[in-house]
């Protein structure tokens, strides 16, 4: 046989190959220094923040010079440790809150028209979004439910015009209020948006780094904070309502105050067993009233919260105060008196402190939930899991053992079935790997524990397109081709099997992508940009390498 | 002619339909087994599936499984199980268990002060002991994994089913499906058999099965194609003989390579993630066998209907544009 040149590709198709190689290759460099480059980017954001460099910062950021790419790939919180937390919000809880301040007003409406409907009672319901009321005279029924009607005011959503807040039926003697499927839509939307708000500065001022809070579903939230010693530290921080109030003090008991007359109720104290408190029900200040809420000291130097009104709360907290020097009032958070001092002296400044038995960081914890703001609707926890840091330490090192074994085995194997094509394989492997890497910083991606495998997975899967065209060029050869012939035959046959193989896969990570969650959405990702990378290793840079070769040794015969 | 390591003679030509009776039918016979060791034997759910609390502990001391039972019997929790986790990765002084804690409550994960307790517990036997990790998982929550995973699959094969539709015919289409569903059911019917966990990660597991035997019945597919067009009076059955032959050698090839890989992960990866590489693993062997087996069986029986292809002569060819 003789050499015939081969026709090769253009020199910009080319030079676009090998740069696209290089730009894989400089964007996975940050992560060989993984740790250096952390501390970098860490410092370079708490620079930007601040608008200058303390000398610790400015040693953190010549760890890695500016003008390299820094970005890395974000490891998955199974890797890194932490918590993750699936919370489901109970939209209900707002929506009995409505309706509790639905009834004076429909309340009011009906004894308008009293001389129609007689005297009204309100009936217990299990609907949370329901009012019942019982008239006494059912004939006026058609009065009331005008009379209520008038109540209802339009609502503007994406889907319709002109549904009203609140839909108003008759039941026999039963007059019913409902909340409108747009409006508890509404209601729905603002309170996920709300929690979602106070949890991310809930979490955010708690000092953790990179957490993800995102909606799920209809009412859910997802919270992933790595870093974090564990899911119950975190569930402590989000989970807790945070409603407080100051309520004038009734009396002090022993017990359950069972008649605590009208307009007060009976609250236990937090931290002293058995003592209970009765207390006014309508509170003279509450959580929504302060501005600003940290944890301090008081004169003796137990840990306390030191928080500030705004201006309307300051005012009903001076008047008060001043009103009612020598009474207790008692400091209520989540339904539990926290403590009970006794007023010494009018209060004017709207600022004060609240001691109680904390330690520092319950002192902590609480003026960050205060100056957060109470939660609109409790949560439940549908999922929790802890991963500590250590264990994940143990899965990257098992994942980056395996990957490299798995690299050389693979290695030897193909140069041993396809010699000098083999090796041009696995210098594509390699580049392959670190355009994984590249594309994955690049975009910001998750490296999660079954990204890892995925990325095995590729090692061994990356090399087929390369066996296809490889076996491909094999039979070519048989036919008695020219060499040169047989390689761009080889490489143009085995084009359709590849592209199908390969984007069945690409379909199955699709698949993945979006139904899975967490870790598998990670794999999905990795599985994904190693099928795309694999298939222009293949038929881009191994034919390079091939071409490349046969320019330079003109060889007469070629083995593969 | 330079050194070559070879997984199959340079040409061979098996006959791939002569043991088919013993070949699909065997095939056949082991997917029915896989679903009465699914029906009799269940599977062994992970918390994922299931809902309620897994904790992994981390001893010195060497697991003992009765003491761990005992430290924990005087708690209110559901059912308790225990096992102990090996790893060659693990050092002589790392000695690690999985309790794994039944849900109780209807749709909220787990208390903090439940985990607290069965912490406190396990401290008794080695006040050292660590706790790696904690998971827990709501039946609500868990309930809706299982309807997802299986809506996964199910789009997964749908899908995989239009795109060779549209590539190729629906005979293809429905032989490499149905090829796919073999690999993934007697997977399923092995982690039944062995009550390996499984967990969302094998969900996961099973869906790159999907992708990657489908990979391999699409190579011999792809042969068969061309190889119609070339020769189009050769009997069928001898047509797809010389396909999955002349792919052989690529077909071993590919599936070593991957095997390898997975394989060692496998063994070098750790505990957490052997199940998920031990699905693929199976996944591998079974979707090359049902490749080479299944696929291309169901098709012949089915029959293609290869005599409308001359008279479509004058208008272009479905297969004329794929070589490109």
């Amino acid at each position: 046989m003789q050499y015939t040149p081969m026709m090769t590709a253009p020199a910009w198709k080319k030079a676009l190959i090998w740069a696209l190689v290089a730009a894989g290759l400089v964007l996975s460099v940050p992560n060989l220094f993984y740790g250096r480059v952390e501390a970098h980017n860490d410092a370079a954001l708490a620079v930007e923040a601040a608008g200058f460099a303390t000398e610790e910062q400015q040693a953190a950021l010549d760890l890695w010079p500016t003008w390299m790419p820094s970005g890395l790939v974000n490891l998955g919180l199974d890797l890194r440790g932490g918590a993750h937390l699936l919370a489901e919000v109970q939209v209900s809880d707002v929506y009995k809150a409505r309706m509790d301040s639905w009834w004076p007003e429909v309340r009011d409406a009906l004894r308008d028209v009293r001389d129609q409907v007689g005297s009204v009672r309100r009936q217990p319901t299990q609907v949370p979004y329901e009012l019942r009321v019982q008239i006494e005279n059912p004939a006026g029924m058609a009065a009331g439910v005008e009379a209520v009607r008038a109540l209802s005011s339009n609502i503007v959503t994406l889907t319709g015009v002109g549904q009203t807040d609140i839909d108003v039926t008759a039941e026999g003697d039963v007059l019913i209020v409902q909340l409108s499927e747009a409006e508890r839509e509404a209601v729905d939307l603002r309170t996920i948006q709300q929690s979602l708000e106070i949890i991310r500065t809930r979490v955010d001022q708690a000092g953790t780094r990179e957490p993800t809070i995102q909606r799920q579903g209809a009412d859910r939230i997802l919270i992933q904070v790595p870093g974090i010693g564990s899911a119950a530290e975190l569930k402590a921080l989000i989970g807790t309502t945070a409603k407080l109030t100051f309520n004038p003090v009734v009396r002090r008991g022993t017990n359950e105050d069972r008649t605590p007359g009208a307009g007060n109720i009976s609250l236990p104290s937090l931290d002293e067993e058995g003592v209970w408190y009765t207390v006014e029900e309508v509170p003279v200040v509450s959580g929504d009233d302060l501005t600003n809420a940290k944890g301090d000291f008081d004169q003796n130097g137990r840990p306390a919260v030191a928080f500030q009104f705004d201006a309307r709360g300051a005012r009903a907290f001076g008047d008060y105060t001043a009103q009612n020097i020598g009474a207790p009032f008692a400091i209520v958070l989540d339904g539990k008196v926290i403590s009970a001092p006794v007023i010494q002296s009018h209060i004017p400044g709207g600022s004060g402190i609240i001691t109680g038995n904390f330690t520092v960081e319950e002192a902590n914890r609480l003026a960050v939930l205060l100056s957060a703001g109470a939660l609109p609707a409790s949560m439940t926890f549908l999922e929790e899991r802890t991963i500590g840091p250590e264990l994940g330490q143990d899965s990257i090192d098992a994942g980056r053992v395996a990957a490299v074994i798995a690299m050389a085995a693979v290695s030897v194997f193909m140069i041993a079935s396809y010699g000098l094509f083999g090796v041009f394989a696995v210098v594509s492997l390699g580049l392959n790997m670190a355009m994984i890497f590249g594309i994955l910083s690049a975009i910001g991606g998750t490296l999660t524990l079954p990204g890892i495998a995925g990325i095995v997975l590729i090692i061994g899967m990356a090399v087929d397109a390369n066996v296809l065209v490889f076996e491909r060029i094999r039979e070519e050869l048989k036919n008695a081709k020219s060499a040169a012939r047989a390689i761009e035959i080889g490489y143009e046959r085995a084009l359709s099997a590849i592209v199908d193989a390969n984007l069945t896969t690409l379909i199955t990570s699709a698949v993945l992508f979006t139904m899975g969650a967490g870790p598998v959405r990670g794999f999905a990702v990795t599985l994904a940009i190693g099928i795309v990378t694999s298939v222009f290793t293949a038929l881009f840079v191994t034919r390079q390498m091939v071409e490349t070769w046969y320019g330079l040794r003109k060889p007469s015969t070629v083995i593969v | 002619m330079a050194w070559r390591l070879r997984l199959a003679p340079e040409k061979t030509s098996f006959d791939f339909f002569r043991f088919q009776w013993l070949t699909f039918g065997g095939s056949m016979l082991l997917m029915v087994a896989a679903f009465v060791a699914w029906g009799v034997m269940g599977l062994n759910f992970g918390i994922d599936f299931k809902g309620g609390t897994t904790i992994r502990t981390e001893s010195a001391q060497p697991v003992d499984v009765g003491a761990y039972r005992a430290a924990l019997e005087g708690l209110p929790l559901g059912d308790v199980a225990i096992t102990e986790v090996f790893d060659p990765s693990f050092g002589p002084e790392q000695n690690v268990a999985m309790v794994r804690i039944a849900a109780l409550d209807a749709t909220e994960a787990v208390t903090p002060e439940t985990i607290a307790a069965v912490e406190e517990a396990l401290r008794t036997i080695d006040p050292a002991m660590t706790f790696p990790s904690v998971e827990s998982v709501g039946p609500k929550v868990s309930g809706e994994l299982v309807w997802g995973s299986i809506i996964a699959v199910a789009l997964t094969s749908a899908a995989v089913l239009a795109y060779i539709w549209m590539r190729f015919e629906w005979q293809f289409a429905l032989g490499g499906v149905l090829a796919l569903l073999h690999d993934v059911f007697i997977t399923i019917g092995i982690f039944a058999l062995f009550q390996i966990k499984f967990d969302l990660t094998i969900i996961a597991g099973l869906l790159t099965i999907l992708g990657y035997s489908i990979n391999d019945t699409v190579v011999v597919f792809d042969r068969l194609r061309e190889n119609l067009q070339k020769y189009k009076t050769m009997p069928l059955r001898d047509v797809m003989n010389l396909s999955v032959n002349e792919t052989l050698s690529r077909t071993l090839m590919t599936s070593v390579t991957t095997l390898i890989a997975v394989g060692v992960m496998m063994v070098f990866g750790g505990d957490v993630i052997r199940g998920f590489c031990f699905s693929i693993f199976m996944g591998v062997i079974l979707g090359t066998y049902s490749s080479v087996y299944v696929a291309k069986n169901i098709v012949l029986m089915i029959g293609l209907d290869r005599s409308e292809k001359p008279k479509n002569k004058g208008t272009p060819d479905e297969f004329a544009n794929v070589d490109a």
